[in-house]
């Protein structure tokens, strides 16, 4: 049972207010109708499943309703951060960061 | 019989509170005070059980959590049972009710006993895989047999009459463990102010205090407890909460504490009391202090009752006054043991040797022992016990110093008792339960918790301590930290008492006691009792090839019992370690999860059954509905009338009714339950365009139009009517069971994809009550409701929406039709839903109105062949599947949810599956729902299958069965017979058709 601090009630709540809502920081491609089926099956179906760190989205369901970000240690189950949606985490995994810098 | 085994003073029991029990149909006597257990030894009971596999008779062997025998049934009646109570921890109660769980027929004769003598190769570990796999289909008559013979205890054929709670608490620092080192921790904690719970599981706090032999600042150590428990009870900040089982210890600090609250008083809780309450609690910080498990060492028919642990000795006498035995043999690796053997001569009664593994043991225990008389044999080993239903004697040998041989002679002596000691296992299973792994230590002879990501830390014997004054000195550290840690920075500092304690010798490390042959061949050495899992078993296993801990543990099931291998298993891993030679932490530990003990199913359940499991929604018209004897379905958490039978109607005779009356007079619906959501600002009418497949740039204001919504796959989900109130305003309705997600979809697109839009969503489903007239006397009954709409055919247009009175209350009126009759929806705000709807009645007497519910609903529609999304649709339709090419725009610029998933190639290619009508060959067979669609109804199994049954229904009005159901091709094959093959063997033939059965033009709404 997490204890989950929302970055918008600005509180720590019980896990039974949320619902987890996937994977964080996957973007609707700009143009749908110009990707082809093995893009949009990415988007659609390609998720990971790290051991160790993940940013994963939550909204708090029986609160504020919002969704927000949550970067989580998928092993120690410890919450790393909580970041509103639109901004970036601070902490991200070794194989994260080399991802991003040749993408 | 009398309690032979008392002594006539001491104790923590009342004796003049003598208690009546009644095992295995046999009326005893104890005290208030006792245990079953010390009840049960009190009066010389020696057999509380058959072990599970080889049914051989078994005694007490600890006296707490970790007994693996003494497990029982209780319950004075049928609907107070509860299965697997550790007969050590609970509590005696004048009239309680127990059975050994074990053993059938009985356990003093268990025919079971005989194949347990018949000897170990005769059920060898894996005998249960190897013997009764096959044939599979024998599985379920072995299966019965072997659970009658085994014997797991049963639950109750009746309901619990009792409640059970759950409270939810935060604290500051949660001590788990109420001996001296939590005692000490909850004392310090308490200081600075914070919030403290301290539980233990026993009915009295102090742990192992309450026996102990040390003096605490020149007092009985038990008699320092009773003063600081005294001094937590009058601080405000501290709950005390004995009878406590923290049973798990979970993610972020989140401990379950399992409170029994009269299991110690009466078979059945006093009226009005909770059984048992579940405490959730938050801690900021955890202090550990859960003790350790005395572990006993593996011998020769170590199982025979009259072997216990030492320590359990020494309890059974100094907490209850019961001395189970005349004459003790004592074997132990270390000093702490020797404690027993003192405790029993001081009872008067005779200790036949001390056997020490050791070959020279040098602590104080030894010239205490010398001085009291007592026999010591150091360098030997009990290596085999001699007796049956009891101890009878035993045979010592001397050992060598690595304590793997036995180097004789042996030597008999006699006894009734053989008590032993290996040492102590730190209790670290909580620690292990949010994945953290115990660390071995050489010197503690265990495993201690391991680092963890929890903010806990840890106080006593769990870290491996055995002296008092250090558990003490941890236990005051480790409560002052957690409190600095949760936030309190004036932690007062306790000055640590004196402790008067012996000096410790060095222990032994040994778990398994060599025989004179070797262990294949020597009498069963048992190591854990629960499983009957043997040093042999172990062995055989390691040998054939399962060399994972865990493969050893699963090859023979040490540890499986619902103790989870308390006693054995660290006996159990260094055994498997030796044979594979291996060192311990090598081998490594299996994990522990929770539960930490077995915990009863109404207290994980709490007040969450009955008539509580879920909460139920009601519409504004519940009491009409009942008052006029509605049948009631759960649509999501929502109670919907199903239909409204009459006197002396069947179920289909109603629906009968019902549905002539929507279709030739009026007929009324309550459907309030339908999701409602409200949707402002500029961007509203963008925003729905986006998350519908169809057009809503056009919509004006005072109309209504129906979209299908798609998830991303361009697979439909959720559907409904829309209405515009003005350019920047609608009311999107869903289907009752969809509402809540919609909701949610709206929101997670508008957040995270589309947060620049101005557009805000707000669930109104509650605040509006919607009655749906229906019938071609529809207009007729509300034009007597209201004087401010025109309801005329040309002012009010189908799908047209129009705000005025009925029955003088404001309202929505909608000319939208699910049943495709003249049909207008009424909305007013929910507090008037009862009183319009019996105006509503008042005036439709004379139409002979009748109300109808969802049944009557889903028939109409199917004969209109209108959709249900989430019965006709699975997650696996798109629009076109379903023939509802006009509800999908290719105009629409942007490219709304759905559109790019439907036209991935596997959603354009010929052969999909298709919603088509299907008629049946007998027209009054109606197919039922989810009915496999085949070809030829001949072909061998595995036949070719096109489709399934998703709405099925028998239509008064068309006077026949209709179908709607997906086909394989289904649009190509109109006319084409297919069978639907059931499971009587029978085969249902029928013609693929139109879905919609009535009226194809809708001229019958457009009237």
């Amino acid at each position: 049972m997490f204890y989950i601090y929302c970055p918008y009630c600005q509180e720590h709540r019980e896990e039974e207010e949320f619902h987890a809502a996937g994977q964080a920081h996957i973007a609707r491609p700009a143009d749908p109708d110009n990707c082809t089926d093995e893009e949009w099956g990415d988007y659609l179906y390609f998720r990971k499943n790290p051991r160790g760190l993940h940013h994963e989205m939550w909204v708090h369901a029986a609160g504020c309703r919002k969704f927000f970000n949550m970067t989580r240690d998928t092993q120690s189950y410890e919450i790393k951060e909580v970041y509103k949606m639109g901004e970036q985490p601070q902490i991200v995994s070794e194989q994260d960061s080399i991802a991003r810098g040749t993408a | 019989m009398t309690q032979n085994n008392r002594l006539s003073s001491g104790g923590r029991i009342d004796r003049s509170q003598p208690l009546t029990f009644t095992f295995n149909g046999k009326q005893y006597q104890g005290f208030k005070g006792d245990t079953v257990a010390s009840a049960l030894l009190a009066n010389g009971v020696d057999i509380v059980g058959r072990s599970f596999k080889y049914s051989r008779p078994r005694g007490v062997i600890a006296a707490g959590a970790e007994e693996p025998n003494a497990i029982l049934q209780m319950g004075a009646t049928e609907a107070t049972q509860v299965p697997n109570v550790r007969a050590t921890q609970q509590e005696l109660f004048d009239g309680l009710v127990c059975q050994v769980t074990n053993g059938w027929p009985s356990a003093e004769f268990d025919v079971m006993g005989l194949v347990g003598k018949a000897g170990g190769s005769f059920m060898p570990p894996g005998f249960y895989y190897k013997t009764f796999m096959y044939p599979q289909s024998m599985w379920d008559t072995y299966e019965k047999c072997i659970r009658k013979a085994a014997g797991l205890g049963r639950s109750p054929r009746e309901n619990d009459p009792d409640i059970y709670d759950h409270i939810n608490q935060h604290v500051d620092v949660m001590i788990v463990g109420g001996g001296a080192a939590g005692l000490a921790a909850a004392l310090s904690a308490s200081r600075s102010g914070a919030r403290v719970i301290l539980a233990d599981e026993q009915a009295e706090l102090g742990g192992s205090l309450l026996h102990a032999s040390e003096s605490i600042d020149g007092r009985p150590a038990s008699e320092w407890a009773a003063e600081v428990i005294a001094q937590l009870e009058a601080c405000d900040n501290v709950q005390l909460l004995p009878r406590s089982t923290v049973n798990g210890y979970h993610d972020h600090n989140f401990l379950t504490i399992h409170q029994r609250c009269t299991d110690h008083l009466l078979d059945c809780a006093p009226i009005g009391q909770a059984r048992q309450r579940m405490h959730r609690v938050r801690a900021k910080w955890v202090v550990l202090a859960t003790g350790a498990h005395e572990r006993p060492l593996v011998f020769a028919n170590n199982d025979v009752p009259g072997c216990m642990l030492a320590s359990a000795v020494t309890t059974y006498i100094k907490r209850y006054s019961v001395v189970p035995g005349e004459r003790l043999v004592l074997m132990t690796t270390n000093d702490s043991a020797y404690q027993a053997a003192f405790d029993w001569a001081e009872s008067g009664r005779f200790v036949v040797a001390i056997v020490d593994t050791r070959a020279h043991p040098g602590g104080d225990v030894i010239d205490e022992a010398n001085r009291r008389g007592l026999k010591v044999i150091a360098g030997s080993a009990v290596i085999e016990v001699k007796g049956s239903k009891r101890v009878t004697g035993v045979s010592v040998s001397a050992i060598n110093q690595l304590g793997d041989k036995a180097l004789g002679p042996v030597k008999h002596l006699t006894c009734d008792t053989v008590a032993s000691s290996g040492g102590w296992s730190p209790a670290v299973h909580l620690s292990c339960h949010t994945g953290s792994r115990p660390v071995w230590r050489d010197d503690v002879i265990g495993f201690v918790p391991g680092n963890s990501q929890q903010k806990q830390l840890t106080a006593g014997a769990i870290n491996g301590t055995a002296a008092l004054s250090t558990c003490l000195q941890e236990g005051f550290q480790a409560g002052r930290e957690a409190a600095i840690n949760a936030g309190f920075d004036t932690v007062p500092s306790i000055s640590l008492p004196k402790v008067d304690e012996r000096h410790i010798g060095a222990a032994m490390a040994l778990f398994h006691i060599p025989h004179s042959k070797p262990t294949s061949r020597a009498p069963k050495q048992f190591v854990d009792f629960q499983t009957d899992v043997t040093a042999a078993g172990i062995e055989i296993a390691t040998r054939e090839g399962y060399e994972s801990i865990e493969h050893v543990k699963r090859y023979t099931a040490m540890g499986f019992g619902t103790d989870q291998g308390k006693l054995g298993n660290i006996n159990g891993m260094a055994i498997a370690a030796k044979s594979m030679n291996k060192t311990i932490p090598e081998t490594g530990t299996t994990i522990f999860r929770p539960n930490y003990t077995p915990v009863t199913f109404g207290a994980v359940a709490g007040r969450h059954c009955g008539e509580l499991f879920d909460p139920k929604r009601y519409s504004a018209m519940h009491s009409w509905h009942l008052k006029n004897g509605a049948l009631f379905e759960d649509v999501g958490l929502w109670k919907r009338p199903w239909y409204f039978p009459q006197a002396g109607e069947s179920m289909q005779e109603s629906l009968n009714r019902e549905c002539k009356a929507a279709r030739e007079g009026v007929a009324i619906l309550d459907a309030s339950t339908l999701g409602k959501i409200d949707i402002q600002g500029k961007d509203a009418r963008e925003f729905l365009g986006r998350i519908y497949t169809n057009a809503w740039a056009k919509l004006a204001i005072g109309k209504c139009r129906y979209g299908l919504m798609c998830g991303e796959d361009g697979m439909v989900f959720d559907d409904g009517v829309t209405a515009c109130l003005a350019d920047d305003h609608f009311v999107m309705t869903t289907t009752t069971g969809g509402a809540a997600r919609v909701l949610e979809w709206l929101e997670l697109y508008h957040q995270t994809e589309w947060p620049e839009m101005e557009v805000y969503f707000n669930t109104v489903t509650d605040q509006w009550s919607t009655m749906t007239i229906s019938g071609p006397n529809s207009r007729k009954l509300l034009s007597e409701l209201t004087g401010d709409i025109d309801l005329s055919r040309d002012a009010f247009k189908f799908m047209d929406w129009h705000e005025g009175t009925v029955a003088g209350v404001p309202a929505r009126v909608f000319r939208i039709s699910f049943t495709g009759e003249l049909s207008f929806e009424v909305n007013v705000p929910a507090n008037y839903g009862l009183y319009v709807w019996e105006k509503v009645f008042e005036h439709g007497a004379k139409y002979n109105l009748t109300p109808y519910g969802t049944e009557t609903m889903h028939i109409l529609r199917a004969e209109k062949g209108f959709i249900i999304a989430g019965q006709d649709t699975d997650g696996s339709v798109t629009p076109i599947d379903l023939g509802m090419d006009w509800c999908v725009s290719n105009q629409k610029p942007y490219s709304y949810i759905g559109k790019r998933g439907m036209n991935r190639e596997d959603c354009l290619r010929k052969n999909r599956k298709q919603l088509v009508g299907l008629k049946t060959k007998r027209s009054d067979v109606v197919i039922p729902e989810g009915s496999q669609a085949v070809a030829d109804p001949n072909e061998p199994v595995p036949m070719t299958m096109l489709g399934h049954i998703t709405s099925s229904y028998y239509s008064a009005c068309l006077g026949r069965s209709i179908a709607m159901g997906m086909i394989r091709d289904g649009f190509e094959r109109m006319g084409q017979t297919v069978y639907y093959p059931q499971p009587d063997g029978s085969v249902i033939e029928a013609e693929i058709c139109s879905p919609i059965f009535l009226d194809p033009k809708g001229e019958r709404q457009n009237v």
